[in-house]
C-alpha cells in the first residue's frame, strides 16, 4: 500500500471512528476514493476503527453498492428498474454485453470497461437510462448506446 | 449569518412581499433535468442575457414533475402568466432571450403547461379557469424555488410552521392536530402518523431518535428523490417538528447512495439551517436543541423495511428483526425511534401552518391529503403527479399523463412496486385510496405507478418483480429465501412454455406460505405481483402452459 493510501485511509477512519454505527459511511469513503474497497485498505480501516475484518466483509458482501475489485476506467451501468425494463433495458444490456465482450458484473481484460446492472437511478421519466461513470444518458437507443460505448475507447486510441 | 429567533420569523411573515421587478427564468436542474441537458441550457440563457443586456434572473430549481419533457424552462415576466417550455435546447433557449430582448412575444413552439396550469398549490389562491386535477402540498416548491437557497424557501413561508409550533404548541397539541389531519404514512403501508408519533413519544428510553427514510428502493419510483432535491428544507422542517414532538435530540437522514444530488442538497440544507439557528442548540432561541446527520444506504432494497434500516444505520448488514418490539419502543441502539418517510415529513409543515381542518378536507374518507406518484412506462407524459386522494386511476393515467404513448391500448397499471400488484385497465375508474387499492389486490406503496400496454407481457413482468425480490432477499428467513427461489423456478418454467396445470397451484401455495411466514414486508409482499397477475390475467399464464399449446 502506498504511503498516500495509508494516509488517506487513516483520515477516513479518523473521521468516522468516534461516531456510532458509521462503518458503512467509512466504507463509502473508501469506495468514493478508490472506486472499490481494496482489501489492504479494508484491513487498515478495520484496525484503525477497531472492527474485525470479518465484520467488514460481512457488511461489504451484503450491500450491492460496494465493489471488491477495481471496476476499470469506464463503468457502464444499465438501469434495470421497472420503467427501464419496460422500455427495452434488457436489450440494451445484451447489446452492451455483446459489444464490450463482458457479462454484467465483469471488467474487460484491458481494464477499460466495467459493465453492471443498477436498480433504478430515479430517472424513470427518461427511461431507458444508462450511466457511463458519472454521466447519465437519457432515453437511450441502441444507436446512442453504441456511440457512447465506442467514444471513450476512441479517445484513448486518438491519444495513442 | 445571524441566528434567527421566533420574532425574526414572525417579522418576516408580517413583512409585505416585494413585487418582483424583473423577469425570472427558471431551469429545472434536478437529476432528470441535468440528465436531459439542463446545464448547457442554463449556460446559454445566462450568456445570451448578458450578451444582449437583458435585465433578468436565471434561477435553478428542482423538478416540476414533467420529467419526460425535460429540460424544462419557465419564463415569468412580472404581471404576466408564467410560460413553460419543454425539451429546450441551448439554441432554443437563446431564441427565448432574443425575443425578450426585442420585446417580441415569446416563441409559440415547445410550449408545455406551466406549474400554475398543472396544479393547485397549497397555501396559494385558486387560479381562474378550469381547476387542475393536481394539488401540490408536498411538491409545492418543486420547480419553483432554488433548493440550494434557504431564503427562497423562507420567502415561501418556510420555517414559519416550526416557529408556530415551537412558540405556541405543546407536543401533545401537535399530536392532536396530526390526529385530526389524518395523515397516514406515505411510505406505502398507511400507518397513522399521529399514532406513530404518540407511541414513540410515550416510550421510555435514554434518548429518542427520529429517522427520515429516504431509501427509496422501489425500482420505478423517484418521488422522494425529487422532493429531497427540489425542496430539502421542507423535509428538514418536518423532521424538526417531529423531533420536537417525540423529544428527540438527534435525527438521521437515511438516503440511498444512488441519489448523490439528493444527498448533496440535504447536506447543504443542513449547513444553511445550522448557520441560521434552525438546527443545533437552542433552535430559534428556544429550549429545543436538535442535530441531524446524513447516513447513506448501500444498495439493499430490504433496508426500506424499518428494522433492516435500523440495522444498516448501526453499520451492520441490513437484515430485519421480528416485530414487536417496534422501533417506536426499541429501535436504533435500543432507543425509541420514529421512522418517517420523506413524503410524510414534507407534509408536516403545511398541516401545522394551514391547520388540520384544511388538510383533512383534501382527499376522501380515511385517505386524507395528497399522494405523489411517479407515473412511468407506456404513457405519453411520464413524470411526477401529486393528486388529492380519491382521484381515479383513469384521471391520472389518461387525464394528467395523456394515456398510452402509442396506439396500443393500456392493459394494466402497477402500483406498490415489488410488493404491490397489477390493476387491469377495466378497474381504472377506481379511486386512489389506501383501502380501494388493497381491495384490488395491490396497495398504495410509496408511489410507483407503472403503466403497461397490450404489448407488454404480464408473465414476464411478474417474473421481473419476483426475480427482483429473490435477488434482494436478505436470506435470513426460510419462507422468503427458499419460497421465493422455488416460486421463481416454477414461474420461469411456465414462462418458458414448460409449465403444467399443477404449477399454477404450486405458485399459489408457495405464495400463501411466504405471505404468512416471512419475517418482513419484503417476503410477505414478494408474491403480490404474481398473485395479482394471476387474479386478473390467469389466461395469459394458462396460454403459456405446455398442455395449453396442444
Amino acid at each position: 500500500m502506498s504511503p498516500t493510501q495509508t494516509e488517506e485511509v487513516a483520515l477516513i477512519a479518523k473521521r468516522w471512528k468516534n461516531k456510532r454505527g458509521t462503518l458503512i459511511m467509512a466504507l463509502h469513503g473508501l469506495q468514493d476514493r478508490y472506486g472499490y474497497v481494496p482489501r489492504d485498505a479494508a484491513m487498515q480501516l478495520g484496525e484503525a476503527m477497531d472492527v474485525p475484518l470479518a465484520r467488514i466483509y460481512e457488511v461489504l458482501t451484503f450491500y450491492n453498492y460496494f465493489r471488491l475489485e477495481s471496476p476499470g476506467k469506464h463503468v457502464v451501468s444499465v438501469c434495470l428498474g421497472t420503467a427501464c425494463y419496460l422500455k427495452g433495458a434488457p436489450q440494451l444490456l445484451e447489446q452492451a454485453s455483446k459489444e464490450l465482450g463482458i457479462k454484467a458484473g465483469e471488467t474487460s481484460a484491458d481494464g477499460e470497461h466495467h459493465l453492471q446492472v443498477v436498480r433504478c437511478v430515479g430517472c424513470c421519466g427518461l427511461a431507458p437510462v444508462v450511466t457511463v461513470n458519472e454521466e447519465l444518458l437519457a432515453k437511450v437507443t441502441p444507436e446512442t448506446l453504441a456511440a457512447h460505448l465506442k467514444a471513450p475507447v476512441a479517445t484513448e486510441n486518438g491519444k495513442a | 449569518m445571524a441566528r434567527l429567533t421566533i420574532a425574526d420569523l414572525q417579522a418576516r411573515a408580517a413583512a409585505p412581499k416585494p413585487a418582483p421587478d424583473k423577469p425570472v427564468i427558471r431551469v429545472g436542474m434536478s437529476t432528470c433535468g441535468l440528465a436531459a441537458g439542463a446545464e448547457p441550457v442554463f449556460n446559454a440563457l445566462t450568456e445570451e442575457a448578458a450578451a444582449r443586456k437583458v435585465e433578468l434572473r436565471v434561477a435553478r430549481t428542482g423538478c416540476a414533475g414533467m420529467c419526460s419533457m425535460e429540460p424544462l424552462v419557465e419564463v415569468q415576466v412580472p404581471g404576466q402568466a408564467a410560460v413553460m417550455f419543454g425539451e429546450v435546447t441551448p439554441e432554443f433557449a437563446r431564441s427565448i432571450i432574443a425575443a425578450m430582448a426585442a420585446g417580441k412575444p415569446l416563441p409559440a413552439e415547445s410550449r408545455a403547461p406551466s406549474i400554475a396550469q398543472l396544479a393547485r398549490i397549497a397555501g396559494e389562491p385558486v387560479g381562474t379557469g378550469d381547476e387542475p386535477i393536481q394539488y401540490r402540498i408536498v411538491m409545492r416548491n418543486c420547480g419553483v424555488i432554488d433548493p440550494e437557497e434557504i431564503d427562497e424557501y423562507m420567502d415561501r413561508g418556510g420555517y414559519q410552521s416550526l416557529a408556530k409550533v415551537l412558540s405556541t404548541m405543546s407536543p401533545e397539541d401537535v399530536i392532536e392536530e396530526m390526529k385530526t389531519a389524518g395523515l397516514r404514512g406515505r411510505g406505502g403501508a398507511g400507518f397513522p402518523a399521529w399514532l406513530k408519533w404518540k407511541l414513540t413519544r410515550e416510550s421510555v428510553g435514554d434518548e429518542h431518535i427520529i429517522v427520515c427514510n429516504g431509501d427509496e428502493g422501489d425500482p420505478g419510483a423517484y418521488m422522494d428523490r425529487s422532493v429531497l432535491e427540489g425542496d430539502p428544507h421542507a423535509v428538514l422542517e418536518g423532521m424538526l417538528i417531529g423531533g420536537y414532538v417525540i423529544g428527540a435530540k438527534q435525527g438521521y437522514f437515511y438516503i440511498r447512495a444512488e441519489y448523490p444530488l439528493a444527498i448533496q442538497r440535504i447536506e447543504k440544507a443542513l449547513r444553511q439551517a445550522r448557520a441560521n439557528g434552525l438546527l443545533g442548540n437552542n433552535i430559534l432561541g428556544t429550549d429545543f436543541s436538535f442535530n441531524v446527520e446524513v447516513r447513506l444506504g448501500a444498495g439493499a432494497f430490504v433496508c426500506g423495511e424499518e428494522t433492516a434500516l435500523i440495522a444498516s444505520l448501526e453499520g451492520k448488514r441490513g437484515t430485519p428483526t421480528p416485530r414487536p418490539p417496534y422501533p417506536s419502543v426499541k429501535g436504533l441502539w435500543g432507543q425509541p425511534t420514529m421512522i418517517n418517510n420523506v413524503e410524510s415529513l414534507a407534509n408536516i409543515s403545511q398541516i401545522m401552518l394551514h391547520g388540520a381542518e384544511w388538510f383533512s378536507k383534501i382527499g376522501v374518507g380515511r385517505s386524507s391529503g395528497t399522494k405523489v406518484f411517479a407515473v412511468t412506462g407506456q404513457v405519453k407524459h411520464a413524470g411526477l403527479v401529486e393528486i388529492p386522494m380519491g382521484v381515479t386511476l383513469r384521471q391520472v393515467v389518461e387525464g394528467i399523463c395523456g394515456g398510452s404513448a402509442s396506439d396500443t391500448p393500456i392493459k394494466a397499471v402497477q402500483t406498490g412496486g415489488p410488493s404491490g400488484g397489477l390493476i387491469p385497465a377495466s378497474e381504472l375508474d377506481t379511486p386512489i385510496t389506501y383501502e380501494d387499492l388493497i381491495k384490488l389486490g395491490s396497495f398504495m406503496g410509496s408511489g410507483g405507478m407503472i403503466v403497461m400496454d397490450e404489448n407488454d407481457d404480464i408473465v414476464e413482468l411478474s417474473k421481473f418483480y419476483l426475480k427482483f425480490c429473490v435477488e434482494e432477499s436478505c436470506g435470513k428467513c426460510a419462507p422468503c429465501r427458499i419460497g421465493g427461489t422455488q416460486m421463481l423456478r416454477v414461474l420461469t418454467k411456465i414462462a418458458d412454455g414448460n409449465g403444467t396445470e399443477a404449477d399454477i397451484a404450486t405458485i399459489r401455495r408457495l405464495a400463501r406460505a411466504m405471505q404468512k411466514a416471512s419475517l418482513c414486508g419484503l417476503g410477505q409482499g414478494a408474491p403480490n405481483p404474481v398473485l395479482s397477475a394471476l387474479r386478473y390475467f390467469e389466461p395469459e399464464f394458462r396460454g403459456r402452459l405446455a398442455s395449453g399449446k396442444n
